[in-house]
């Protein structure tokens, strides 16, 4: 499982954790949210994530 | 697949060019003010034109917006990446920098040296913090880079303005906030410049250093570090200050302060007119929905552009931060500033002005329905009776379209 941060806020994806506010199961994949999802913070596009670290599964 | 873009992208650069690419180098007039004051008074003898700097950006561009118009001219989409790469766009930029310094340095030894009357150092001063102030716009393109060295090339754009927490603050703070009561950098309707100065500047910095501390605090340190950002920004202008001052005696303090003052005050009326009385609902879950372009204003004046390295495409900013200057887009569908950024300026000055231009056109925004709109709470009562606000609007009134962000994700996400 990996960490995705949002470059322009600081805003982290958890794969582990998902983001079920908006449908996104735990242990969704990052390759498996939409092109189109952006950032839930600052609205900044899924391409201004970077992987930051594996978490412990 | 990235090949294969980039392979379409080099078959099509022969049909697409860039209408602007060498248009930017004309962003570099501005940092060279002083020494254009410079060289205008001492052929003339006119002491007039020491105030060059703001001439040209609120008088000389304006009229240059008006000349030249508009252009709605996108790069298509399959560019973009290769645009991006090319190194062409971001050296104008870094250019900026040693053009800015040196004229700082030249204005301290006119300060100091030449004869000039106060209002001649005043003007000056003025001038310097028009270059100051259009330098926090280039510590803005730089400071939403990933390149670690354009981040700190944006520190050092900031030290002339000692608004180096802006950095901060702009990334983690207003991107996240932006077109909502809580953001100190969002305008509302209702709220003239003139109370959202003080609010902003004081706002932002607050905001950079709870930023700051709470991230330190993650790793356990105190915020008392060079290791924050605000304070290790703030530190360069000390430097800076600290070593003009012992090159050119303390005359030089007060001319700093003045368009230093200046320079970022020039920013926040580029704040001010950005977001002006937009508003992002909140949605069911009680968050804010995403920012979507319909939550700043626009511009498509050339002129204005090229010296604000599109910052007035500032929605397609907002949805793509780190996206570099030259590949901002224009989108059709969001609001429209009706001048270029530097007339709205000269208008947000005036706040009857400001209101009477552009009031309307956030009622229109929202369809008349001004409870949609960022209402500043001070004069609720009066923008409610004013504009015929009926009741307080539902907050799920617009859920609709922040919906369908949301349902684009669930759609897609197993």
């Amino acid at each position: 499982m990996k960490i995705y941060r949002c470059e322009v806020c600081g805003f982290e994806y958890d794969e582990s954790q998902g983001w079920p506010d908006e449908g996104i199961a735990p242990g969704t994949k990052w390759e498996d949210i939409p092109e189109d999802w952006c950032c839930p913070d600052c609205g900044a596009a899924k391409a201004d994530f970077v992987m930051v670290e594996v978490s412990p599964a | 697949m990235t090949s294969a873009t980039a392979d379409h992208g080099t078959g099509e650069t022969a049909a697409w060019r860039d209408g602007k690419r060498y248009a930017w180098l004309l962003g570099l007039v501005v940092p060279a003010i002083p020494f254009l004051a410079w060289g205008l008074v001492s052929a003339t003898g006119l002491g007039a034109f020491w105030w060059l700097g703001p001439v040209i950006v609120f008088v000389l561009i304006p009229l240059i917006d008006v000349a030249v118009g508009t252009d709605a001219e996108n790069p298509p989409d399959e560019l973009i990446e290769w645009l991006e790469q090319d190194r062409y766009y971001r050296w104008v930029t870094y250019l900026y920098l040693p053009i800015q310094y040196a004229g700082l340095v030249l204005a301290c030894w006119l300060w100091t040296t030449y004869p000039m009357t106060l209002v001649d150092r005043v003007g000056l001063a003025v001038s310097v913090g028009v270059v100051a102030g259009i330098g926090i716009n280039t510590a803005h393109e730089l400071g939403h880079k990933k390149e670690k060295h354009e981040r700190w090339l944006s520190r050092v754009a900031l030290a002339q303005s000692c608004y180096g927490h802006f950095f901060i603050e702009h990334n983690r703070g207003h991107h996240v906030r932006v077109a909502t009561p809580e953001d100190p950098a969002s305008s509302r309707f209702g709220e003239t410049f003139w109370g959202f100065l003080p609010r902003s500047v004081v706002g932002s910095l607050t905001s950079a250093w709870s930023l700051e501390k709470a991230r330190l605090a993650r790793q356990n340190k105190s915020p008392w570090t060079l290791r924050n950002d605000v304070l290790n920004a703030w530190a360069m202008s000390g430097v800076l200050f600290a070593g003009l001052t012992v090159a050119f005696g303390p005359a030089v303090l007060p001319y700093l302060a003045v368009q230093a003052v200046f320079g970022f005050s020039l920013l926040e009326v580029v704040n001010y007119l950005e977001h002006y009385g937009l508003l992002r609902q909140k949605t069911d879950s009680g968050r804010y929905e995403r920012a979507a372009p319909r939550h700043s204003w626009n511009s498509n004046n050339v002129a204005t552009n090229v010296f604000l390295y599109h910052l007035q495409r500032h929605s397609d900013h907002h949805a793509n931060p780190t996206r570099r200057y030259q590949a901002l887009r224009d989108f059709e569908q969001a609001p429209q500033l009706p001048a270029g950024y530097a007339s709205m300026i000269v208008c947000a000055w005036i706040p009857p002005l400001w209101r009477k231009v552009m009031d309307r056109r956030v009622l229109a925004h929202y369809d008349g329905d001004v409870t949609l709109a960022n209402i500043d709470p001070r004069n609720r009562g009066k923008v409610l009776a004013r504009h015929g606000g009926v009741t307080e609007a539902p907050a799920a009134s617009s859920a609709g379209s922040a919906g369908s962000a949301g349902s684009a994700v669930e759609g897609g996400a197993r």
